[in-house]
């Protein structure tokens, strides 16, 4: 470039000649100068600015576009910092105590269509029609054809039936992978497993969401992804459990009853080693329930969770309990049992209008199981006192087990705790309360008067609760409900060299119209702990409406129902927990040496 | 010599684009690895499971007592009774002095008829 010179000489000269001022001609070259200078540095600053927009435009679109990129694809795992371990069951598998499984999951496979892809839709329904003998061919048929692009046929398959439909050959039927529950046991254990069902579904997979018992109670710890390596392990015996459910359900159909249930429970960490109710049902295939009749009847109900009983005399061992406690009677102190016993305008009987005389000894009150000496024991204690210890035994709440259905089961306690309810209650009337209260709070007098609180989870880690009645008190009573067991009114469950101690419970169920009981329909219970010199484990057994039929006239005592089926379920599984008999051992003699090298 | 200031970082470059070419191929390849081996990671810990829920299926006690029932004939397994548990002093102590030996062997874990069931 030619600088133009601020004084060119010709212009100059030319100026002078004329008598013109010459620094006007060099003013006007600088301000040219300026002129131009601005002029090229708008220009360069008009580039930069389009170069920084342009910038700014290309890394916003990068960025923009790899927004959309990660929002509209799938999500995939980092493949180089996997471990492998993530890839496992989306939820948790339940196993028992010993680690023997209670329900897993199970890789299989669902059927979904998608019309456009249907070549031939009559012959697809037809063939579907013939290996899904629930599908209506017609209907799915309608339903391939109305218009519709996607439908949901089978939410699981078969291995064979996946074969059979790959069989069909049309290519409108996928499969989409899908994870199953299964429970291997079937019928065993359904209360507390409960069930599963899929929630949301997609095709690729869908969620498994617990529907009842502990799979619902603990759906979220089973559904956590960073517990699901984690089996859920139960306080559950599988071996108990079958035994249990096994002798309860021979009993039940022996002795005509509409249903029963049953609940072992360590006396010391409250653990329910096994907990039956039948009628049952198979978890894995979980009946829908009853929107009609009675839902007490269903297979669904848990009797021992769920249904809250009157359970009668078996609540005479805790207002006795609190009395010695309370250092007002002692195991032989006489109480009154005068015939007739009038409180309040009701007249209280004893069974079956026997008359005990005019005193009976503490211990033999619980043994014939007099209504009146309990009555008076309780009227003794007063109502306040029986309100809050009943309270603390926690037979007047929801029992505390971890199944979606204990909540529910509230006690039924009369608002007013007048006299009256104090005299029914110390008998075990007038408040109904769950199986798994009782066995909790047979279980606290078991474990020497320490709070147990019923559990299904198994805890090696488990602290004992607090102190409800003295050590000595709670030894008493045992050995007062072994009398019960020897002398009174539970001798069926007498298993030689087990000191099974115990207390028995027959109480009429109120009519459905609400006017008084009804004496044909009775429930009846067996509270027992065994062994007696040092309980282990509690075992409560409750038959629904029993009638047994061997003798002359129907009989409908727990002494003739629950307690010779409590008593085979101690005999069976007495030895699987390891129990050794003790005192005259039932083995027989001596077992003789024999030498394997002597001739036969 | 400046001929060879531009030649050889020429070589360099092309030497080192074939490294990078090399290791990038190298990497996508142990990746597809990993990723085939944590597929059949994932359908191994499918069929453990499916062979776990298969042995749980068939040790079901429901089965394995309609099975003793059965096999009562060969097998004679019922349910264990109080009286089988005793005292070790109830079991009577072979007979004092040295045991004899005598040419008759007793049958052995490792031998193959004793795994039979007679």
């Amino acid at each position: 470039m030619i600088r133009t010179p601020l004084r060119p000489l010709a212009r100059i000269l030319d100026a002078r000649a004329k008598g013109q001022n010459p620094d006007t001609i060099e003013r006007e070259n600088i301000a040219a100068r300026h002129e131009e200078m601005k002029d090229r540095a708008r220009t360069q600053a008009e580039r930069r600015l389009r170069v920084l927009a342009l910038s700014f435009f290309v890394l916003f679109s990068v960025i923009g576009l790899r927004m959309g990129t990660l929002a509209a694809t799938e999500p995939s795992e980092l493949r180089s910092a996997s471990s492998g371990a993530e890839i496992t069951a989306q939820r948790a598998d339940i196993l028992d105590r010993n680690g023997r499984i209670l329900a897993t999951n199970m890789m299989t496979h669902s059927l979904y269509v998608q019309t456009a892809d249907l070549v031939d839709p009559a012959r697809t329904a037809t063939e579907l029609g013939k290996i899904f003998p629930e599908l209506d061919a017609e209907a799915l048929l309608r339903r391939f054809t109305d218009g519709r692009s996607f439908l949901w046929v089978r939410k699981v398959l078969s291995p064979e039936q996946m074969q059979k439909v790959h069989e069909i050959g049309d290519p409108g039927l996928y499969f989409g992978p899908r994870e199953m529950r299964l429970y291997p046991n079937g019928t065993l254990a359904a209360h507390i497993l409960g069930g599963s069902a899929f929630g949301n579904e997609g095709v690729d997979s869908a969620e498994v969401i617990g529907t009842a018992g502990i799979e619902k109670a603990m759906d979220t710890r089973l559904r956590d992804p960073a517990q699901s390596n984690t089996p859920l392990k139960l306080s559950i015996d599988l071996t108990l459990q079958a035994n249990v459910e096994e002798v309860l359900s021979t009993g039940m159909k022996t002795l005509n009853a509409k249903g029963a249930a049953a609940i072992l429970m360590d006396v010391k960490t409250g653990e329910v080693l096994a907990m039956a109710s039948l009628p049952d049902f198979d978890p894995n295939d979980r009946p829908a329930p009853a929107l009609t009749g009675d839902p007490s009847d269903s297979p669904l109900f848990n009797r021992s969770v769920q249904g809250v009983y009157e359970l009668g005399s078996t609540f005479k061992v805790f207002a006795v309990a609190q009395a010695m406690d309370l250092g007002l009677i002692n195991a032989d102190t006489p109480i009154d049992t005068k015939q007739p016993f009038v409180y309040d305008g009701f007249r209280i009987n004893e069974f079956d209008n026997h008359n005990y005389g005019a005193t009976l000894p503490t211990w033999e009150v619980i043994a014939v199981s007099s209504n009146i000496g309990s009555a008076h024991i309780g009227l003794m204690i007063g109502g306040e006192r029986q309100q809050a210890f009943l309270r603390t035994l926690g037979l007047l709440d929801a029992p505390m087990v971890e199944l979606a259905e204990a909540p529910s089961a509230r006690a039924l306690v009369p608002k007013n705790w007048s006299g009256i309810v104090t005299v029914t209650a110390s008998y075990g009337h007038g408040i109904s309360t769950s199986l798994m209260n009782l066995a909790a709070a047979y279980a606290t007098i078991g474990n020497g008067g320490l709070k147990v609180t019923p559990t299904l989870i198994h805890d090696p880690a488990h602290k004992a609760g607090a102190r409800v009645i003295s050590e000595a008190t709670a030894l008493s009573v045992v050995q007062m409900m072994r009398r019960v067991v020897t002398d009174g009114t539970a001798t069926f469950a007498d298993v030689p060299g087990y000191g099974v101690a115990g207390k028995t419970g027959t109480a009429e169920k109120p009519k459905r119209n609400g006017k008084g009981y009804d004496s044909d329909k009775v429930i009846n219970t067996f509270a027992s702990v065994f062994p007696a010199n040092d309980p282990k484990y509690v075992l409560v057994v409750t038959l629904d409406e029993p009638v047994e039929t061997a003798g002359s006239k129907p009989r409908r005592t727990a002494g003739y129902t629950a307690v010779p089926v409590a008593g085979e379920i101690i005999r069976r599984i007495a030895p699987l927990v390891g129990l050794r008999p003790d005192g005259e051992s039932p083995m027989a003699s001596l077992v003789a040496y024999k030498d394997p090298l002597a001739q036969e | 010599m400046r001929p060879l200031l531009y030649i050889l970082p020429f070589f360099a470059v092309m030497g080192l684009a074939f490294w990078a070419y090399h290791e990038n191929y190298a990497t996508q390849g142990q990746l597809k690895d990993m990723a085939r081996l944590q597929n059949e990671i994932g359908r191994l810990r499918d069929e453990i499971a499916m062979q776990k829920a298969e042995w749980a299926y068939l040790n079901r006690p429901a089965r394995l007592r309609d099975l003793a029932a059965i096999n009562f004939d060969r097998l004679g397994l019922m349910p264990i009774e109080p009286a089988q548990l005793g005292l070790a002093t109830q079991v009577a102590m072979p007979p004092a002095g040295p045991l004899v030996v005598t040419g008759t062997t007793l049958p052995l874990s490792s031998d193959p008829d004793a795994e039979q069931i007679p």
